[in-house]
């Protein structure tokens, strides 16, 4: 059992900013790229969405179950991606994701830090489309 | 800050703290001494001895004093292990038991030792007929807590104790939960050993007892100066020994009030969050349970998130989620009960304590609802759920 005080220690402020008024949530329900991540027995499954205009990511939304860190990350990947080009976006990763949140536990790093992976696989599902149209 | 997890720890009585406050910078002396500052300290530390026999029925020389929970279910299960194991091998426990006795058979299983870990039903109790089965000519010991630490689930002590008697085996009872919250006693719980610690009934951390039947045996697992009958050398600890004795004198004192109040408010809380949040449950048995405790699970969420968000409205809380533990694993006390690791991760521990006041029901329950409610639309689980 862990109680909360603990894992407020645990977090950096920005982890907890994020956690506390997460951006981005939400579901862009005409997509054009989709990515799930995660196994929700691990205790953590995120989805990202995002639209895509002229090949740069004009919205971007997530919906995540999963612990602060979890949550904290998915907000943190939106904002981070939110404007950037496909090749860009495609750049970002879970170290950047970890740093833009001021670290995060070790214990954190490897099971919750997925955002950067959902939003790889939400541009490759936009990709699979885009050729799919092709 | 409304703290609901005395499970954890709880704070310490004043009347605790006064009592112990002489014995750091005045009353100093070391107990085994002969002059007056010594005797003082003896006197001090055997009246301890007598309010702790007291609030277990024991008599005073049955009492060993420890440095907690943990060092009383060591000496407890090791002690009878070494002391046994040219007898016979085999430990019975039960597979929801708190680290300390959980961790230690695992220990002795890495030594040539064999452990039966007996399931609980899915309201988390031991069925003992499943004990009897399991007992064979190499067992020397049985092992299952009183009072569970997660789901607060009252165990069959006194039919466990009574199946160990008649097999001649040693039976030990982890009850540092339910001292102070239930009454204990040892002779109706056919206990050989009981452990018990100061901290979780609003005594000073890092002091406990373990009460051992007269008559009883165990080896030492550490050595030195022979204090505690040689089963626990060590220069004593007469400021915490003073304040275990005066915790256990105020909780003995206040146990069926205390149990009163925090059974209502307890019932109270389990009632309004099952009826006004949906798909919400509750972990263990509804009645079979401790005063203070409430175990929920939430589909479609969490746990680690929601005691964020529970503190962030000053509520303390904790959770068995995956997420939260050192191991990244789900809680095994709620896996034992059958759950799926998706359900356990949704758990939410609130432990009542005295200082709790009703007044604060109202604005712990909407705390809940709106963190449930906010986790929820953010859960593609959910979503999932519902569609």
């Amino acid at each position: 059992m862990v109680s909360g005080k603990g894992l407020i220690n645990m977090y950096s402020e920005k982890v907890m900013e994020h956690f506390s008024n997460p951006r981005n949530v939400g579901v862009i329900e005409d997509a054009d790229g989709v990515g799930t991540v995660g196994n929700p027995v691990c205790g953590d499954l995120m989805t990202i969405y995002i639209k895509v205009k002229d090949n740069i990511i004009e919205d971007i939304k997530f919906k995540t179950f999963g612990c602060g860190a979890a949550i904290a990350t998915s907000s943190m990947v939106t904002e981070m991606a939110m404007g950037k080009t496909i090749e860009e976006a495609l750049k970002i990763s879970r170290n950047d994701v970890a740093d833009e949140l001021e670290g995060l536990p070790p214990v954190k790093m490897h099971c919750s830090n997925l955002a950067a992976d959902a939003l790889k696989a939400a541009i490759d599902n936009y990709k699979k489309k885009l050729a799919e149209k092709d | 800050m409304i703290y609901m997890d005395h499970s954890a720890t709880s704070p310490v009585d004043i009347e605790v703290f006064n009592a112990m406050k002489p014995y750091f910078v005045e009353s100093y002396g070391n107990a085994s001494t002969l002059y007056s500052l010594g005797r003082e300290a003896r006197r001090a530390m055997e009246s301890s001895r007598e309010k702790v026999a007291s609030i277990i029925g024991a008599n005073t020389d049955e009492i060993i004093f420890t440095s907690g929970g943990t060092e009383s279910d060591n000496i407890a299960i090791k002690g009878t292990a070494y002391r046994f194991k040219r007898r016979g091998n085999h430990i019975i426990t039960s597979n929801i038991e708190h680290p300390a006795v959980d961790e230690t058979c695992k220990y002795l299983e890495k030594n040539g030792f064999e452990v039966t870990y007996l399931p609980v039903e899915k309201d988390g109790i031991v069925n003992s007929s499943d004990l009897e089965d399991a007992i064979t000519d190499k067992t020397i010991l049985i092992t299952v807590m009183h009072a569970n630490n997660e789901i607060g689930t009252i165990q069959p002590i006194s039919e466990i104790g009574e199946i160990a008697r008649e097999n001649k085996i040693y039976f030990h009872a982890d009850a540092v939960q339910s001292v102070g919250k239930i009454p204990v006693n040892v002779e109706e719980l056919n206990v050989d050993m009981l452990s018990l610690s100061a901290h979780k009934l609003y005594g000073p951390k890092g002091v406990g007892a373990l009460y051992i039947k007269k008559g009883v045996r165990v080896e030492p697992i550490i050595h030195g100066g022979g204090h505690e009958k040689g089963i626990r050398p060590g220069t004593e600890n007469v400021a915490g020994i003073v304040g275990l004795g005066k915790a256990c004198e105020i909780s003995e004192n206040n146990l069926e009030e205390e149990a009163q109040y925090l059974t209502s408010m307890r019932d109270e809380l389990i009632k309004r969050v099952l009826s006004e949040i949906d798909e919400s449950y509750l972990n263990g048995h509804p009645t079979k349970r401790l005063p203070n405790n409430i175990n929920f699970r939430f589909t479609g969420i969490e746990g680690e998130s929601l005691v964020l968000h529970l503190d962030s409205k000053n509520i303390a809380s904790s959770t068995g989620s995956a997420c939260s533990s050192k191991k990244l694993e789900a809680s095994h006390v709620l896996m034992a009960l059958g759950l799926k690791e998706v359900q356990a991760h949704g758990s939410l521990r609130l432990t009542l304590g005295k200082e709790n006041k009703v007044e604060d029901i109202d604005y712990v329950i909407e705390s809940i609802k709106n963190a449930v409610d906010t986790l929820r639309k953010m859960s593609p689980l959910w979503c999932q759920a519902k569609v």
